[in-house]
């Protein structure tokens, strides 16, 4: 990642280490101090000042870059949502670790999903290429003069941050071509001062945030062609969300990150055995793609959907967003379960997901956990 | 799309807030003042001025009625009287 992150040329990376992200922004710091890579590498005290050191350089016109994972990516909370306020672009990799507590170093989604409602992008990559690509892709849409809005780039901790991959680096030349120098709309600039993020009162407020939702509307339409755009250059396409095998599938399962990557070898088997089953992979999770997703599933008959994070006292993120898509609409499966799995590392195998195919039958289920220990379970703390 | 986002320096001073003096304003009567500068220091609008004793006065264009120079002059030299509406005009709505 820190090679990809390279080739972006930041002019200014903070960050704090956490694990399962250290290595990368470690990585960094030393090709900086190797002279590899032009760019000022600011040593902070916490993710919340790595944060705001990013915002600040953002702000002051140059291409920043920081990374972290769960508390750390909570700790920066309140400096995120500054970030898309200010519509300041930053890509930011979020090495997807669950959250305290228990305290847990290992993968699910709880902390870039906890995030949701900041107003950034959140892209969630199936495997080490896809997650170098996002980053090429999320700097080009994040500093589209129509955005100036931050990209999170979700990657699953361990799985993919420490998977060894063969991984197709592009050329600096490649990268100039996709990906051009940053020029801002706005910066600080003691010639021509301004202020950014000042007191907006009721007068004003509204209209900022309003601007936000329209603009991640616009992203719907921008992020495709982008994408596109990196296809002809890179070869490699990607999409809002990916498709796979679900053209004539009478079972769906809806699912985020590298866990896609398992979903379609079960698939591929099924499909062996003349099972009609399917995946529908979420690469855009912020902005969510409404319309894609309900082209996609329609006419599918039952669908699964697969979340690694919860939202504690409701329904399962994700779940309830696919479903809210179908909400009121003529054409929709008649069964949308939703399943919980791999919180904290659980591993998540072909035969969890085998599980879940089981369990999806007429009778719709909702935050079903998969692979639970119920002999880790009592109802009363003696 | 963009909203409200970004603000050049100097614009509190095209926000009037005299307009937001409801009933009373502060009267500098000039008799007592020791010249002292406590309601400059403490007027929230920083719109009082003055050189000398009995010179002190505010810029009514940008005095929210407070009363804060009011309270603290030490000469009991500045008193709130009752809003003349004739000082209002012009200054918007709020």
């Amino acid at each position: 990642m820190a090679e990809v992150i390279k080739l972006c040329q930041p002019g200014v990376i903070s960050a704090y280490p956490i694990t399962p992200q250290t290595h990368i922004v470690e990585e960094l710091a030393q090709m900086v101090a190797n002279g590899e890579l032009k760019s000022q590498f600011i040593n902070v005290e916490s993710e919340h000042s790595a944060a705001s050191t990013v915002l600040g350089a953002v702000a002051t016109g140059v291409r920043a870059y920081t990374a972290t994972s769960s508390q750390g990516l909570l700790y920066m909370g309140e400096v995120i949502f500054n970030i898309a306020g200010m519509r300041l672009p930053l890509v930011l990799t979020c090495a997807n670790r669950a959250v305290s507590a228990p305290i847990n170093i290992w993968n699910d989604h709880q902390d870039s999903v906890s995030l949701r409602d900041a107003g950034w992008m959140h892209f969630f990559a199936e495997d080490i290429q896809e997650a170098a690509d996002l980053h090429l892709i999320g700097y080009r849409i994040a500093e589209d003069k129509s955005m100036m809005l931050p990209v999170m780039v979700c990657m699953d901790g361990f799985i993919l941050t420490h998977g060894i991959e063969t991984v197709d680096m592009p050329t600096q030349e490649q990268v100039d071509k996709f990906l051009p120098i940053y020029r801002p709309l706005y910066k600080l600039d003691p010639e021509n001062p301004i202020t950014m993020g000042p007191l907006a009162d009721p007068d004003y407020y509204m209209e900022a945030r309003f601007a936000l939702q329209d603009t991640l509307k616009d992203a719907l339409g921008l992020i495709p062609k982008v994408m596109a755009e990196f296809a002809k250059v890179f070869g490699r396409t990607y999409g809002l969300i990916e498709e796979y095998r679900t053209k004539d599938a009478e079972r769906v399962i809806v699912a985020m990150g590298s866990v896609c990557g398992t979903i379609k070898e079960v698939v591929d088997e099924a499909r062996a055995k003349g099972k009609k089953v399917g995946l529908l992979k979420i690469t855009a999770f912020r902005p969510f793609p409404t319309q894609r997703i309900y082209e996609a599933l329609k006419d599918v008959p039952k669908v699964a959907v697969l979340d690694r994070a919860l939202s504690l006292g409701s329904f399962a993120p994700l779940a309830a967003e696919v479903k809210a898509v179908f909400f009121g609409k003529k054409k929709k499966p008649a069964c949308i379960s939703s399943f919980i799995v791999g919180l904290g590392g659980r591993d998540v195998t072909k035969d969890s997901i085998k599980e879940v195919l089981r369990l999806l039958t007429a009778k719709e289920v909702s935050g079903e956990f998969i692979d639970l220990k119920p002999e880790l379970l009592k109802e009363n703390y003696s | 799309m963009f909203g409200p986002l970004i603000s050049k320096p100097g614009s509190s001073r095209n926000n009037k807030t005299g307009a937001w003096r409801v009933e009373s304003r502060p009267k500098f009567l000039q008799q007592n003042c020791i010249a002292c500068k406590m309601c400059v220091l403490v007027c929230p609008e920083g719109c009082i001025s003055g050189t000398e004793k009995n010179t002190y006065n505010c810029d009514f264009t940008y005095c929210k009625g407070c009363g804060n120079c009011a309270l603290i002059c030490p000469k009991k030299d500045v008193v709130m009287v009752k809003e003349d509406p004739a000082l209002l005009k012009g200054l918007g709505d709020r």
